[in-house]
């Protein structure tokens, strides 16, 4: 605003003043111009503040509250609240003492009357397989015991004298844990403090995980493939006729992810126009089924991802200079090296551009594995949502969130890294 | 451009290779989203060509049932609503950014983007579990509110892209001329950035309107829209009613993005305004 008003200026005192009360008027000048730039400052914040409001409220709470699902679990906690305290004093060897027992038994039965008794065998069946049904056993047992001591009731059960039981209750019973975040990487703590890998049946998360990635990294090839050569002739046309391809590029990619699944599960079908085609062509003999299969898959997210590999490496396609070529040519080069030499290291940060964003966006894929994709074919994001919807165990979906996340954010910061967030602009 | 002006033989053929592959990718682009189109006018039940015969059935299923009727209205419902309150604060908040005194630009512009990053089933269950403790899980204000968060960027970026070309002068002449800053913002700088504006709500519209993720973990069957409810016929049985419906809200988002991409165009070619 007064930003004519130089310090230099200032500093330079009037012939009649002495030099300390031109620093005084200095010092006051720059306060009032800090404090009208601080006004400044404020008001386009508040400006601003509506929706920065808006998105934390309905944004930014919810991820936070989700995410932290994922390492604070209290039920079992708040559950056991008598057994937590009897299972302080105990070194995680062999059985607790009788005691502590008798505090479970307590304890089940305040959560049978508190009718948190299901929850509570949920959540130690996540731990501990096989609990449910024992948690709901004993709570059965205890209620029907009339004058038999809780201790007999408990001892007759042989689950509760059985080595592993007792260690997953006591990790149970801290609310901050690592359990789930483990989990989600099929790791779990063992005995002696160290960490281990599940035992191959229960393991069943890396195993989504490397398919995620290996989709994600067949759906960016392929699009590269298919995209590069595209972008390279769109480049290298006349203006006009370029327009008119661009246009078969951005009309898919205006078209939303589900309707364009949608226009997949029609041609995939058996009786489909795909197979139609591979019949046709002679490349199959048989009718294929495409749908709920890994190559359907592949091939429907392929024409999804193509546009957001492409228009990155058409942009920077579009700034070389044909010139460039010519002067490769002219001093002896074969079109390959020249195009090897010259051409690619210049396209290059539009093809990682391209490529990095197809690839992280593939991580969090939905709809179509959720519609295209076999029981086999489902991505982390479909296992997400099923941990929400069908086996409500919303503290292994927060889990999985949690590490989608970190990788998505890991992608998108060596994207911001390396390339720089204003090559995101495709709009 | 292609060719130089003496082609030699070799050159020819790996031209014309370029071509017949890139002709086989566009046809692989355009073929899939045109596919709906004709299926969706067959009179017969079946997805098969050839076409038994040319009629308006599905149309009309879809523009005609109360399922079908019910979605559309929660669509448009949805879709209007987060238009409305994400351009509103959406221009608001784009021009504070465009303002140099705005304080730390580099956390609030990665902020303000996190939704486009958040993988959006994350987005979708988290909303879930908060909304449902607060009261707005199987409300319209609670899927307005979650599409707000995916729809503001996209007006955010277009209107900072407008604004670029905004000179902030004539806010000062106005502001020297007597206007009060609501009045110099309405009279002075919105006329001027309106395509930008305009642009943006289309992209906060169709963000809405072809959203499906978030809306299935928060509607109730009351509040299924036109995306949900063709997500949910996929799963269960496939209707050519559906190639009625993808049609119907293809041309919508191609119309819609294809008027916000030129609005968006012209705003960012303006000169410096009255310059």
């Amino acid at each position: 605003m007064m930003s004519a008003l130089q310090p230099s200026e200032l500093d330079r005192p009037p012939l009649a003043r002495s030099r300390s009360a031109a620093d005084a008027d200095f010092k006051s000048v720059s306060a009032v111009l800090r404090r009208a730039d601080f006004g400044d400052r404020l008001r386009s914040l508040a400006l601003a503040a509506p929706l920065l409001v808006l998105l934390a409220l309905s944004f930014g709470i919810p991820i936070v509250l989700l995410l932290s699902r994922a390492v604070y679990d209290p039920t079992i906690a708040n559950a056991l609240p008598q057994t937590a305290q009897a299972l302080s004093g105990w070194n995680g060897q062999g059985l607790p003492d009788d005691a502590t027992f008798v505090a479970l038994a307590a304890d089940l039965r305040s959560s049978q009357a508190k009718g948190t008794a299901y929850e509570l065998a949920k959540s130690l069946n996540a731990r501990l397989p096989g609990a449910r049904s024992q948690v709901l056993k004993t709570v059965r047992q205890l209620e029907g015991a009339g004058d038999k001591p809780p201790l007999e009731v408990m001892k007759s059960v042989p689950f509760w004298s059985q080595p592993g039981t007792w260690p997953s209750i006591a990790n149970g019973t801290h609310s901050i844990t690592s359990f789930y975040l483990m989990s989600a990487l099929d790791l779990r703590w063992n005995n002696d403090g160290g960490i281990e890998r599940v035992p191959p049946e229960q393991a069943i998360f890396l195993q989504v995980f490397m398919r995620t990635f290996f989709v994600a990294a067949a759906v960016t090839l392929a699009t590269l493939i298919l995209g590069f050569p595209l972008a390279y002739l769109i480049a290298s046309v006349p203006k006009g006729l370029a327009a008119i391809l661009i246009v078969a590029v951005l009309l898919p990619f205006w078209t939303s992810i589900l309707v364009r699944t949608a226009a997949w599960t029609v041609l995939l079908q058996k009786f489909g126009l795909v197979n139609d085609l591979l019949l046709w062509l002679g490349v199959a003999e048989v009718r294929l089924d495409l749908m709920y299969s890994r190559i359907g898959l592949i091939i429907a997210m392929t024409h999804i991802q193509l546009p957001f590999t492409l228009l990155p490496i058409y942009s920077i396609m579009r700034t070389i200079q044909p010139s460039q070529m010519k002067a490769a040519y002219s001093l002896g080069a074969k079109p390959f090296t020249a195009f090897r030499r010259v051409y690619l290291p210049q396209v290059f940060p539009g093809v990682m551009a391209g490529c990095l964003l197809t690839f992280i966006l593939c991580l969090g894929y939905y709809i179509t594995p959720a519609l295209i994709g076999g029981a086999s074919d489902q991505l982390i994001s479909n296992f997400i949502a099923n941990y929400v919807n069908v086996e409500l165990n919303w503290e292994m979906a927060a889990a999985l969130s949690f590490i989608l996340l970190v990788f998505t954010l890991a992608l998108f910061g060596i994207f911001a890294r390396i390339l720089g967030l204003d090559r995101l602009k495709l709009v | 451009m292609l060719l130089s002006p003496y082609p030699t033989l070799g050159e020819r053929i790996r031209i014309g290779l370029l071509w017949l592959w890139c002709g086989l990718v566009i046809l692989f682009l355009i073929v899939p989203i045109l596919i709906p189109v004709p299926l969706s006018f067959n009179s017969g039940t079946f997805f098969i060509f050839p076409l038994e015969g040319i009629s308006t059935r599905w149309y009309e299923v879809v523009l005609g049932t109360q399922r079908w009727q019910a979605a559309i209205g929660n669509s448009l419902i949805v879709a209007f609503g987060t238009t409305l309150i994400a351009t509103a604060l959406g221009t608001l908040t784009a021009i504070a950014l465009s303002d140099d005194k705005f304080p730390c630009r580099r956390i609030v512009m990665p902020l303000l983007l996190s939704p486009l990053i958040v993988p959006v089933v994350i987005t979708a269950v988290g909303s879930y579990l908060f909304y449902a403790r607060v009261g707005l899980a199987s409300t319209y204000a609670g899927i307005i509110l979650a599409h707000t968060a995916l729809a503001s960027p996209f007006v955010v970026v277009t209107v900072g892209a407008s604004l670029t070309g905004f000179d902030r002068n004539l806010m000062r002449a106005a502001a020297i001329s007597g206007a009060k800053p609501v009045t110099s913002f309405f009279r002075v700088m919105l006329p001027l950035i309106l395509p930008g504006v305009l642009s943006g709500a289309a992209f906060a519209f169709v963000t809405s309107f072809d959203e499906v993720v978030v809306v299935q973990f928060l509607a109730s069957a009351n509040q299924r829209t036109m995306p949900l409810e063709m997500f949910i016929g996929l799963r269960e049985k496939l209707s050519p009613a559906i190639t009625a419906a993808a049609t119907l809200m293809m041309g919508l988002s191609i119309v819609l993005l294809v008027v916000a991409n030129l609005l968006a165009r012209r705003s960012q070619r303006r000169p410096v305004a009255g310059a």
